[in-house]
């Protein structure tokens, strides 16, 4: 698919979450922004109907459910739903098959990579021969059980697994090289046996484009792993890159100016 | 009762495709049939419980049957949080085994115990907790399981039924002693020691039942009998009180209005601070055959 192309899906989704979490005066902005490129690149570019994704930072949720709503899984009016009382799109991805494209429920950090190696290895015994791709956060890598996963899928070579660490330095509550420095991320993961290439700009579709196709011309028999380089608060200028960001609400005139700021991108 | 589920899951899993083994690293002596029977169907995952859990979440989630083994506090703890998002709240068809239930492990110390393991699974959506009462009734509560698709855990521990007792088939409750003077509800081998007991009774003293599965959705209409007739109640079990068999059966009793005097027999843990067997344990606490003979001549004389 062009580039061209998936800059106004981008555009359509920023907007959406924008105006989404706007309307239900709720956080988590800057997580979602941060990925929002890497699933749209993801879901419209490289994902067969066949493939999953599981969304291990599930605080980003809502960048999931528009993606997902843009790639036809569910009606966009869905999304309307979100955040309120008896919805299928809670703050965090539903745990109950429900949601058409959200395979596991997730939120609590350490699980994703987990349930992305077992749906890969499943298809040794349904002989299916899809991909799995796994978003991780920072905070992703400071679980144990993250490891676990690596250990198991880099053992069983799990070639159709794709994980993509949503690399944008700073976590719950501080930057992450202050809070567990997880450098040198490349090394780790080539230890753990991973095929692994880094994308220097992950909110950058031409960065994506580039390491996503080396592994494509690659005929490695290893799981992959893209560090992703993002900026938490992506697109909106005074959410770049700050911290804050992963919790506050906007108000009325930050709003406006996200919103400015998206269509003139 | 290990050798005991190795010969049944052998069987089951040579004639179901579906079925695909885990291990947390255990298993030696006792799990090498399955191996060689199925193949690259039993998976050494290593000392991973969290990532087995989830990897069995996502196996089932494809339509497999993931068996997930370990020894009890390993498989029940560490994941417990897998567990209980991965398997639990998604509802999915995952096999959690736990070899060495209450203190199986002996003097292997608290780390090998599992006397918590039913209260904090039991408390999980969906999860039923199965418990053979002895290595004879293994096959006939593993049946039971495969035919539960919703997450489960099997306690395994050791206990060999005494040679002149009948065990029905396999049912959530079953009756195992006919009485008139008190009525016995236990879960697992511990339960064993209550039979010892009440050979220093008359004949026909205590209506004895063995629950093996938990939660206890619904009280046998043949329980309830019992307990109006005998109106004395002990239930014993190698577990903790909070979360425990007693509270889940106390808590239908009142329910249904059913009052009685009660003696609930469990474990508290490491009363002396030492350390020893799993006769020692069960002693300790006040579980062997004297004490509860005791409790029964207490209960039956009040």
């Amino acid at each position: 698919m062009e580039l061209s192309y998936l800059e106004k899906i981008k555009q359509e989704c920023l907007e959406d979450i924008i105006r989404q979490y706007k309307r239900v005066n709720a956080g988590h902005i800057g997580s979602s922004l941060s990925c929002v490129d890497i699933l749209v690149y993801v879901f419209f570019s490289v994902m067969s109907k066949e493939d999953k994704m599981i969304l291990s930072k599930g605080h980003a949720a809502l960048s999931l459910y528009v993606v997902l709503a843009k790639a036809g899984y569910f009606d966009h009016d869905l999304l309307d739903t979100f955040y309120g009382n008896g919805t299928l799109l809670a703050a965090h991805p539903p745990c109950n098959r429900e949601l058409n494209g959200v395979h596991f429920g997730t939120g609590s950090l350490g699980h994703g990579l987990s349930l992305a190696a077992g749906l890969a290895f499943s298809n040794t015994f349904t002989h299916k021969k899809n991909n799995v791709f796994c978003i991780l956060s920072d905070g992703d890598c400071d679980e144990g059980s993250t490891w676990e996963a690596a250990l198991f899928a880099g053992h069983h070579r799990l070639k159709n697994l794709v994980v993509i660490i949503d690399n944008n330095n700073l976590q719950g509550f501080g930057r992450t090289e202050e809070v567990l420095d997880i450098e040198p991320l490349v090394d780790k993961w080539k230890s753990f046996n991973f095929d692994v290439v880094v994308a220097e700009d992950g909110n950058d579709f031409q960065s994506l484009d580039t390491a996503f196709t080396s592994f494509v011309t690659s005929n490695s028999d290893r799981p992959k792993c893209i560090i992703a380089k993002t900026t938490k608060g992506s697109g909106v200028s005074y959410m770049e890159d700050k911290m804050e960001w992963h919790y506050l609400p906007m108000n009325d005139e930050q709003y406006m100016q996200a919103l400015e700021e998206i269509k003139n991108s | 009762m290990r050798k005991e589920f190795a010969q049944c899951i052998e069987k089951l899993a040579v004639e179901n495709e579906k079925i695909v083994f885990l291990t947390g690293d255990l298993g030696f002596m006792a799990l090498e049939n399955i191996k060689n029977a199925i193949g690259d169907r039993f998976i050494n995952v290593g000392v991973s419980e969290q990532n087995m859990i989830s990897v069995a979440a996502s196996l089932a989630y494809e339509g497999l049957s993931p068996i997930c083994y370990s020894i009890a506090p390993f498989i029940v703890f560490r994941p417990a949080e897998q567990i209980r998002l991965d398997v639990c709240v998604h509802n999915l068809n995952v096999k959690i085994v736990g070899n060495g239930g209450g203190f199986g492990y002996g003097i292997m110390g608290a780390t090998h115990h599992a006397i918590e393991d039913i209260a904090v699974l039991s408390s999980f959506q969906h999860m039923r907790c199965y418990i053979p009462f002895c290595n004879e009734d293994v096959e006939g509560v593993v049946d039971r399981m495969f035919s539960y698709s919703g997450p489960s855990y099997l306690r395994l521990g050791f206990g060999v039924k005494p040679g002149e007792m009948v065990i029905p088939p396999a049912l959530p409750i079953r009756k195992v002693c006919e009485g008139s003077k008190i009525t016995i509800i236990g879960l697992g081998p511990v339960l064993l020691n209550a039979c010892e007991a009440l050979k220093n009774f008359e004949k026909n003293t205590a209506d004895v039942f063995v629950v093996s599965e938990v939660p206890v959705l619904e009280l046998s209409e043949e329980l309830q009998e019992s307990i109006r007739k005998t109106k004395k109640l002990i239930i014993i079990e190698e577990h903790v009180k909070r979360g425990g068999l007693g509270e889940h059966i106390a808590s239908l009793l009142m329910e249904k209005g059913i009052s009685c005097e009660f003696i609930h027999m469990y474990v508290t843990g490491y009363v002396n601070g030492l350390y020893g067997n799993q006769v020692y344990h069960v002693e300790e606490n006040s579980m062997d055959h004297v004490s509860i003979g005791a409790k029964i001549k207490a209960l039956i004389t009040a």
